[in-house]
């Protein structure tokens, strides 16, 4: 019983700092402030991990998907009621839980498979060029055309994925690096894509109910517009979130594992390596892609500039930061490294520095990221904790 | 008389200009243990990467149960029935015991996108049946091993990795088994305990054949109903353990000329 009750704390506590945390560090303005809630939020995090409550809401969130998924979406609600109206911070919300989603992506692609993707940005780029394409040029409805931007970049993937197959470690690397750094030239030069004007994109439409139109209740309550893509954004990415848990608890993340940490082994036992690496580059890229056509309805413009290689090392860094391989570390990863920068105006300057610097001291100090990955439990048992 | 289940005819593997393997011929009967010995780099591991699809080679071939599986990639050798270890263990260390098994047993598992994502409750009832397998075979072992099946393969002593490579490769049902030196790295009576638990499991398995790579001669005595000695890529002799060890040749294989 006693453990029903640490594990019943865990997962309040746990809740409850993760909203509250979201709320003030998207509110206060004050800098001292905003850098020591980062540092509590580092501190109380790895405590968290280090005395176990991380694993009992992980834990208590498989046992009980119902209630996990309640929960989640009445700290979703307190968020959103909060931050109502608050443009800035709503915009900022929103792009976090984009960011979620490609780095889910990424997850997929680093932490189970091994293939690092550093052409992430390039992938959710070309979500939102698709997007402007297709919303531009065709009536087909705005939540099919998500789901099309994904299967663009997951297409364009699959190509680059062949080079990829060919070539091993640093090498690999090399040739994403190359592709992402080539798509933004490419974009710049082509004048159909807007060149590096860039293109407009309409908002999202769903069942004729535009997303520019602010949400309204009674007289005295009106949201932000910004509020409908926040709602949208962290559908999709509890949508990812909840595929690349189970993908990583079914005998497709173990072939990955297996993919990743002995190509030569798993060869033996008859796993087609190369298989399993275009499924997690093909997958990966299906989530990025549709974080990138949200992305774009939202803002309602893209150039390429949002998508420098410099965005896709921000991509891999909330990956190595969360803890590679560890879907939920992505969360409060993106969080940091996304809001930081533009809440610190002290640092804006000098992000990449910090980026750079941040990755250095994780890789040296805690390689396993903030929330290090967990053994595989295919299955968790209901009351065991 | 019935074919073999595993030959090898004239198997030649160059590297550059070196040839690591020089027409051998080999041949496995069903449910023998064969012993595979000779000075190091005589051609041993390269025999086994040759025939299981690691390495290809440039003439001969190779047939299971007369089925040619010449220059067949690894996944199709498995297919055929064919499964190993590693002289230097390759087990995925942060990986479960029961992971690891599982990466042996990958040919039964059901892979498809929609089972593994959607279909939750017909994924589970095969994860129970495996696990089960698993600990019962993990328990042909070693009956604290088959209760650690979901701890980190590191955190395994190494007697207990080799027995872990083991029974990944036995979990699959193949029907040829290649052990490269399983007492690398431990101690004699670790290596016994090794052999009398294999020795065990395989008195389960009569159709199991096995070709074993050694270095340490009273197991290849103990095990082996007959043996191979390779010396510079060529076979240089065959027969029982006794007869091979008086062979001449093989001494001097073994102990250079006087």
């Amino acid at each position: 019983m006693g453990d029903r009750a640490a594990t019943l704390t865990a997962v309040l506590l746990g809740l409850a700092a993760l909203t509250g945390f979201t709320v003030l560090f998207l509110e206060i303005e004050q800098q001292w402030e905003i850098a020591a809630l980062a540092v509590a939020a580092i501190a109380g995090l790895i405590a968290f991990r280090k005395f176990g409550g991380a694993d009992r809401m992980e834990r208590a969130a498989a046992a009980y998907p119902r209630v996990a998924i309640a929960l989640a979406l009445a700290a979703t609600a307190t968020i959103a009621a909060a931050l109502h109206d608050a443009h800035f911070a709503l915009l900022m919300l929103a792009t976090v839980a984009l960011y979620v989603t490609v780095c889910l992506g990424l997850t997929i692609q680093f932490g189970y498979a091994g293939i690092v993707n550093f052409a992430g940005a390039a992938f959710f780029g070309i979500g939102c060029y698709a997007t402007a394409v297709l919303t531009a040029h065709t009536g087909i409805p705005h939540l099919l055309v998500i789901a099309l931007s994904g299967a663009v970049a997951a297409l364009i993937g699959s190509f680059l994925i062949l080079p990829i197959l060919r070539t091993r470690g640093h090498y690999a690397a090399l040739i994403t690096i190359a592709f992402g750094i080539l798509f933004k030239t490419f974009l710049e030069v082509n004048d159909t894509l807007g060149g590096p004007q860039g293109l407009k994109v309409p908002p999202m439409t769903l069942f004729g109910w535009s997303f520019n139109d602010p949400i309204r209740i009674g007289a005295n309550f009106e949201a932000s517009f910004y509020l409908n893509y926040v709602l949208l954004a962290v559908a999709l990415a509890a949508f990812a979130y909840v595929m690349v848990r189970r993908l990583e608890k079914s005998w497709m993340g173990l072939s990955f594992d297996a993919v990743r940490l002995d190509e030569t082994a798993a060869a033996v036992f008859g796993i087609g390596v190369a298989r399993w690496k275009i499924l997690a580059f093909t997958l990966g890229n299906l989530l990025a892609g549709m974080a990138g056509a949200v992305y774009a309805m939202m803002t309602g413009f893209i150039a390429p500039t949002s998508f420098t290689f410099g965005d896709s090392l921000i991509l891999v860094s909330i990956v190595i930061l969360g803890g590679l391989g560890n879907a939920l570390g992505v969360i409060p990863a993106a969080l940091l490294l996304l809001v930081l920068p533009e809440k610190l105006q002290l640092i804006q300057e000098y992000r990449f520095l910090l980026y750079a610097l941040l990755v250095i001291a994780i890789l040296l100090f805690r390689p396993q990221g903030l929330l290090p990955r967990r053994l595989r439990a295919y299955f968790s048992e209901r009351g065991a904790t | 008389m019935i074919a073999p289940v595993l030959a090898a005819d004239g198997l030649t593997v160059r590297f550059g200009g070196l040839t690591a393997l020089n027409a051998l011929d080999l041949r496995l009967e069903t449910g023998e243990i064969l012993g595979l010995i000779g000075p190091n780099g005589s051609g041993k591991t390269t025999f086994f990467n040759a025939i299981t699809g690691l390495y290809k080679p440039v003439a001969g071939s190779v047939r299971v149960d007369g089925r040619d599986i010449t220059g067949a990639s690894p996944q199709q050798v498995c297919n055929a029935g064919m499964a190993r270890t590693f002289q230097r263990s390759r087990l995925c260390l942060p990986l479960s015991v029961f992971d690891n098994l599982m990466i042996g047993n990958h040919r039964n598992l059901d892979l498809g996108i929609w089972t593994n994502l959607f279909r939750r409750r017909g994924l589970r009832n095969q994860y129970e049946e495996y696990a089960g397998i698993a600990r019962n075979l993990l328990a042909t072992f070693s009956a604290p091993l088959a209760n650690r099946l979901f701890d980190p393969v590191a955190s395994l002593p190494m007697i207990d990795r080799r027995r872990v490579e083991i029974c990944r490769a036995l979990i699959g049902k193949p029907r040829i088994l290649l052990l490269d030196e399983p007492s690398a790295g431990m101690t004699h009576e670790e290596t016994d305990e090794l052999m009398d638990d294999l020795l065990a499991a395989r008195a389960q398995l009569p159709m199991l054949s096995v070709i074993l790579i050694e270095h340490e001669m009273n197991l290849i005595e103990r095990v082996t109903q007959r043996c191979a000695v390779l010396n510079y890529g060529e076979k240089i002799c065959e027969g029982a353990f006794r007869e091979v060890a008086a062979d001449e040749r093989v001494r001097k294989a073994y102990l250079g000329e006087d």
